[in-house]
């Protein structure tokens, strides 16, 4: 279905307003929530103290004493109407460079196995085109990418693992990400980039935004075991 | 430990502020984290808020103590601190009540006191609620990271090293003579939340309330759900009566935004109430508990029961403001000393 003709408009208690724009995963979808992100920040309403974007949903964080649910609204509305002026940024394109299968990426044989085809097919096909940021979440730069190509789309795993090292390069459904730090996880891990991708010390703290593009590319063991940003 | 010390010193450079040591711990007890009022405009790039999860008692500590309210404070969870001051200061303990002890003599909580060098504060055992919150005047200095000198326990930044405190650690303050009109100054009893082991929690419904069937709502709000030992930073998980859902709805959605208070309703129908260490999910969410209720939250237990209660946006904004109005009344009482 896309986008819905209207948007949702959805309380999340006294202090959040969430926009939800379409019932589904895709670009177009994914634009509008990034162009209301934008255009809210650029209108700098006082009142809003945070805009959560995601895949389908921006998520508006406000302080009641300020800014009244009521004129939420309407200055919602109204930004909304007039989207189609806001300049947008062109995506950046992030390369990242992965150490794929072995001790890196444990389950690429099993991914290789269940669509029966060879390890290198898969990498080939993972590295085959750019991917979408369509959003940072779950933790701090944790990169929700896709689409992937159709032969690579694979489920979760049945049992999460506890633990998954940072950079490990995973898949599940559609989409791809990368574990930005240590944390438990169902993904299907393919590979290991030895690229930081959360640094909370930095001004700017993640490499990849919501809205870029990125594409992965092989690297040998010795590669990933000297790289140094 | 000695990394510590450097970015202690790090923290000070960058403050501009002339830091003292102010506390030694003894014993860092079961959870023990710096909090302020958390981290903001970072949620885009998976960064949680983080912050005191009774936010309430944070800033009244820190009015008490002659501080703004959004100093970074102690959060202390269930028991076991041991804290020996290193120097004459002035602090106050809020929040839950974990028998806190000066050289062996009760403390009374919600009020202002001093110490003097060498002086032995510990957290005995729980008595009410389940986290305390100590403010001492300047607040407790750490590195600022965006903005914010919370710890994030998950994201293992922020606070000291973005870790609980430990045994040896040594606590610092700005250096700012200790504001002895302030001694002795009590927070209005009124104004204190009742904390109870059974609590009850007014919610807005929705955003997914339009996934739940009517059985579901009323098995979820006249249900007492009880506090499981799955409750954290991150969440707090309920046993209780299932939830029912709509049949031709999925038990999951797209990943969205999350908010403190947040209940989301997992495939098993047993709700989780989500905290101050997330940022986004994919569970549907029946309803969200109300801003003036997450103290509440926050002094919940593993045993403690809870149920829930709606209201409407409009009650729920009044209580908001009705809490602002009490803080503004107790600033105008400290001005007026």
């Amino acid at each position: 279905m896309g986008l819905y003709p209207k948007t949702l408009f959805l309380l999340m208690g006294d202090r959040g307003l969430l926009l939800e724009f379409g019932d589904e995963i895709s670009l177009e979808v994914n634009e509008k929530v990034r162009r209301m992100a934008l255009a809210i920040r650029e209108e700098g309403i006082d009142g809003i103290i945070e805009a959560v974007p995601t895949y389908r949903s921006l998520l508006i964080i406000y302080n009641p004493l300020i800014l009244s649910i009521k004129e939420l609204r309407e200055r919602l509305g109204g930004i909304e109407e007039g989207l189609q002026r806001t300049p947008f940024p062109e995506p950046k394109l992030i390369r990242i460079p992965v150490v794929y299968g072995g001790p890196y990426g444990s389950d690429l044989d099993d991914v290789a196995r269940f669509h029966r085809i060879t390890p290198e097919e898969v990498v080939r096909l993972h590295c085959s085109k750019p991917y979408l940021i369509y959003m940072i979440g779950f933790m701090p730069g944790f990169p929700y990418m896709g689409d992937l190509p159709e032969a690579l789309v694979t489920p979760r795993l049945k049992t999460p693992r506890l633990s998954v090292p940072p950079g490990s390069v995973a898949i599940a459904q559609r989409q791809t990400g990368i574990y930005s730090m240590e944390s438990p996880g169902g993904w299907q891990i393919l590979g290991r980039t030895p690229v930081r991708l959360f640094d909370p010390e930095k001004e700017f703290p993640v490499l990849l935004q919501m809205g870029d593009l990125a594409q992965f590319y092989p690297i040998s063991e010795i590669e990933f075991k000297e790289w140094h940003e | 430990m000695e990394k510590w010390r450097q970015l202690s010193t790090v923290a000070q450079r960058k403050s501009g502020l002339d830091l003292i040591e102010v506390f030694e711990v003894l014993q860092p007890g079961i959870l023990t984290t710096i909090q302020d009022l958390g981290r903001y405009g970072f949620s885009q790039f998976g960064v949680p808020s983080s912050g005191a999860l009774d936010a309430f008692s944070l800033k009244v500590g820190n009015l008490l103590v002659g501080n703004k309210e959004e100093e970074a404070s102690l959060e202390i969870t269930v028991m076991g601190l041991k804290l020996k001051a290193a120097r004459e200061v002035v602090f106050a303990i809020t929040g839950g009540d974990l028998s806190p002890n000066l050289n062996g003599e009760p403390l009374d909580i919600w009020r202002s006191h001093i110490l003097v060098e060498g002086d032995i504060i510990t957290f005995k055992r729980l008595r009410m609620g389940c986290r305390s919150y100590l403010a001492v005047t300047g607040g407790f200095v750490v590195p600022k990271i965006m903005g914010s000198r919370s710890t994030y326990l998950s994201g293992r930044f922020g606070g000291i090293e973005g870790r609980a405190l430990r045994r040896g650690d040594i606590l610092y303050a700005p250096n700012i003579s200790p504001p002895l009109n302030q001694l002795g100054l009590r927070f209005p009893s009124d104004w204190i939340p009742s904390l109870e082991k059974e609590a009850l929690l007014k919610v807005i419904p929705g955003p997914q309330d339009h996934h739940f069937t009517k059985k579901g709502f009323n098995t979820f709000y006249s249900s007492m759900y009880l506090v499981t030992p799955q409750c954290d930073r991150m969440g707090v998980r309920l046993e209780g009566p299932k939830i029912e859902r709509r049949p031709n709805v999925e038990e999951s959605i797209i990943s969205e935004g999350l908010i403190p208070g947040a209940i989301q309703v997992p495939g098993d129908g047993k709700p989780i109430i989500v905290l101050k260490e997330m940022v986004t999910g994919g569970y549907t969410k029946i309803a969200t508990i109300i801003s003036t209720d997450l103290p509440k939250v926050a002094q919940l237990k593993p045993g403690d029961r809870v149920q829930f209660k709606p209201i409407s946006i409009e009650e729920a904004h009044l209580l908001f403001r009705e809490e602002e109005d009490h803080l503004q009344s107790f600033r105008n009482l400290i001005e007026r000393r």
